[in-house]
């Protein structure tokens, strides 16, 4: 395992960002610079390898993020935004299309979030990545093809440029422009009203659980009348 | 007034309520679990003490990172065992029934569920592996989740989701010879794409679905999720009910008339209403092999491999960046392409009817000098079933390792790995770059017969005449 090698991802000068925002509920807005990462169907192997699946927590999958695609098999660097200390401290991934394709591991969102990043702005995003994002927190929205190949060249220019995500305006500004955001109705609720903690919301209805399996005849058995 | 879909009848039949955020709160019947991404869900479940709501509906085994050669305990990767570890101690601990290393029931979730009779229609089944998909061949939902999902699904024995479209995938007409359910389900994500299935559910049929048995429909619906289909579904018919009975899990005597009844109840109705309709003619349908590194990215293995410039602008850099990785030159044929490995195994293709069809295939044969090659049965059961029919003895005598149940090297979570550039003939699902281990890894996806027709001729080769050459 080449684990323990793993270089660590340059984090921002302030110190390692806080994996908990001051209200852990409800985000409104994320701030931040942006780092590109290019390509139509990255997939979750090429976002975390497999190997690295073994750990049983996921503490040090934020130094795991796009190992491969950072590091030759020799350990030594390859070109890579990741690796780009112009890009340390960023908050906001911008990726092109059908992004996070692949197994359902939530190592990979992990790994992201694990690397400062706190939203996700592509052309699409593969359903079961972006299901696993907002769980965490992770707003995973949409600008057209047209307006992320801007914005990935704006920012290669200027590694320092601000970007603002407003998930309550469902807009990003950036260099005075402002576009305005698709986001599916769903995540936009979960997040803004905070209530993306599905399993406390889910709790709540323990006892509707109990009545809709008591109606389903494969859970007694087929015992009696179908 | 149009019927309803089984989407819809089995949807209805589990939602417990409207959340606040929107989605559904939707009752899982069927929760499988498995040593690679269930440790954190119960690491979670104890920081916020929580209970496991229902252990008698989840069931556990091991499969991603189980060794294929060597299972004794500790195992020699000290992660491997860690996970086992946690998941014995996990299972004991919330009181979940385990078919661990050893057991005469362990494999990989998705052969297991059904061959014990857990999988059954009408059911909603999640689990914590996009190839849950799998499943819906019985007539069920399935769907993949990820670790905080599970974490749910423990706690509160439910799923917090939003409803698909539903595309029906008509394959209408007779497959050819040697044509295999993989070769149908390459040909689909050729078709739609790998992302043409985002949002939907895909519900299978057409004549040459409803002739194929339960575990070719299981080839089908488990690549679903290569077409961005999150669940994919066959409805049940009597193909399905002959399968159920009699397994350790499903229904007894009066009971399983019973459950029939309710079964049949969940199919979709003749006159349902679909999202849209996609119509395939299966006599159209060639052996199919990706040359790429997304399952789309398929040929039939009598065409030549497109060039970059010959495709859809939104395909093409994806294309080149799959020939930089493959080193294969646009513009030449499919057959002939080299091979360093074979590999038959894996949640799509390691059944016993893929087994058989391999065997027949190989008998008699020698796999090509130089060509590394490996069967990997999908659970004991098919093991044993095959070392019952001489089919082990027939791939060792071709040159074939015979190993024991896992995933092996689908995603080589285990020592079952790719070297450097070696490429790999694979009967798994994925092609993504680095999926079998080695970052410069190349696998070429087909079914196991062409599998075996790679290894015994070193290079890609027209499986239908690879037979029918053979004295």
């Amino acid at each position: 395992m080449t684990a323990g090698s793993a270089a660590p991802r340059p984090s921002a000068s302030g110190g390692p960002a806080s994996l908990t925002p001051a209200d852990p509920m409800r985000l409104s807005e994320i701030s931040g610079t942006a780092i590109p990462v290019e390509g139509n169907d990255i997939d979750t192997d090429r976002i975390i390898p497999a190997r690295y699946l073994k750990e049983i927590t996921f503490t040090n999958m934020g130094e795991y993020a796009f190992y491969d695609e950072r590091f030759e098999e020799s350990g030594a660097p390859k070109t890579h935004s990741f690796n780009d200390p112009r890009y340390a401290g960023a908050s906001i991934l911008i990726v092109n299309k059908n992004f996070g394709c692949g197994s359902s591991r939530e190592h990979a969102p992990q790994a992201i979030l694990r690397s400062g990043i706190r939203a996700i702005v592509g052309e699409s995003f593969a359903e079961i990545f972006a299901g696993n994002c907002t769980v965490l927190g992770i707003p995973t929205v949409v600008l057209s093809a047209e307006e992320i190949g801007t914005l990935m060249s704006a920012v290669k220019q200027n590694p320092k440029l601000r970007i603002r995500v407003s998930l309550a305006e469902k807009t990003l500004t950036c260099d005075g422009r402002t576009l305005a955001l698709q986001v599916p109705d769903t995540v936009w609720k979960a997040l803004t009203e905070g209530t993306w903690d599905s399993t406390r919301l889910m709790l709540a209805n323990l006892d509707k659980v109990r009545k809709t399996a008591a109606k389903l005849p494969y859970l007694s058995g087929f015992a009696g009348a179908a | 007034m149009s019927g309803k879909t089984l989407y819809r009848k089995v949807w209805d039949a589990h939602v417990v309520g409207r959340l606040p955020t929107g989605q559904t709160q939707v009752l899982i019947g069927l929760h499988l679990i498995h040593e690679v991404t269930s440790p954190q869900a119960f690491d979670m479940l104890r920081e916020q003490g929580l209970k496991v709501a229902f252990p008698e509906r989840t069931v556990a085994t091991v499969d991603h990172i189980v060794p294929t050669k060597n299972q004794g305990r500790p195992f020699e990767d000290d992660q491997a065992e860690a996970m086992m570890s946690a998941l014995e101690k996990n299972a004991r601990e919330f009181g979940i029934r385990l078919f661990g290393v050893g057991d005469a029931r362990q494999g990989i979730v998705h052969v297991i569920g059904p061959e014990t009779g857990l999988t059954q229609p009408g059911m909603t089944v999640a689990c914590g592996d996009s190839h849950t998909s799998t499943h819906g061949a019985f007539g069920c939902l399935a769907w993949g989740i990820g670790t905080s999902q599970i974490k749910d699904v423990l706690a509160t024995q439910s799923l917090a989701m939003s409803e698909l479209r539903v595309r029906r995938i008509n394959v209408n007409g007779a497959l050819g010879r040697h044509i295999t359910a993989k070769d149908v389900i390459l040909a689909i994500i050729r078709k739609l794409g790998v992302k043409g299935g985002i949002g939907h559910a895909y519900e299978y049929g057409g004549s040459a679905i409803d002739r194929m048995s339960m575990e070719e429909r299981m080839s089908i619906c488990n690549m679903s999720i290569e077409g961005g289909a999150r669940i994919g579904y066959v409805n049940p018919d009597e193909t399905t009910f002959a399968y159920i009975r009699g397994r350790e899990f499903s229904p007894k005597d009066g009971a399983f008339d019973r459950a029939v009844a309710y079964w049949k109840s969940t199919a979709s109705d003749s006159n349902a209403a679909y999202d849209d309709v996609v119509d395939l003619d299966a006599a159209s349908i060639q052996p199919m092999i990706t040359w790429g590194i997304t399952p789309g990215q398929a040929v039939g293995i009598k065409e030549h491999l497109p060039r970059p410039e010959d495709l859809s602008s939104d395909d093409r850099a994806g294309a080149e960046l799959a020939y930089r990785h493959m080193g294969l030159e646009p513009g030449r044929r499919a057959e002939g392409i080299p091979i360093d490995v074979a590999f038959i195994g894996s949640c799509t293709n390691s059944r016993i009817s893929d087994l058989r069809a391999a065997a027949a295939a190989v008998k008699g044969k020698k796999v090509a000098p130089g060509v590394r090659a490996l069967v990997v049965p999908g659970s004991n059961s098919v093991k044993r079933q095959a070392e019952a029919e001489g089919l082990d003895r027939i791939f060792r005598e071709a040159g074939f390792e015979w190993r024991a149940a896992g995933c092996s090297m689908c995603l080589a979570m285990n020592p079952d790995k790719l070297k450097g550039r070696e490429v790999c003939a694979s009967s798994s699902n994925r092609n993504f770059i680095g999926r079998q281990g080695s970052p410069t890894g190349r696998t070429i996806l087909m079914s196991p017969v062409m599998v075996v027709a790679a290894a015994v001729n070193g290079k890609l080769t027209d499986v239908r005449e690879f037979v029918e050459a053979s004295p």
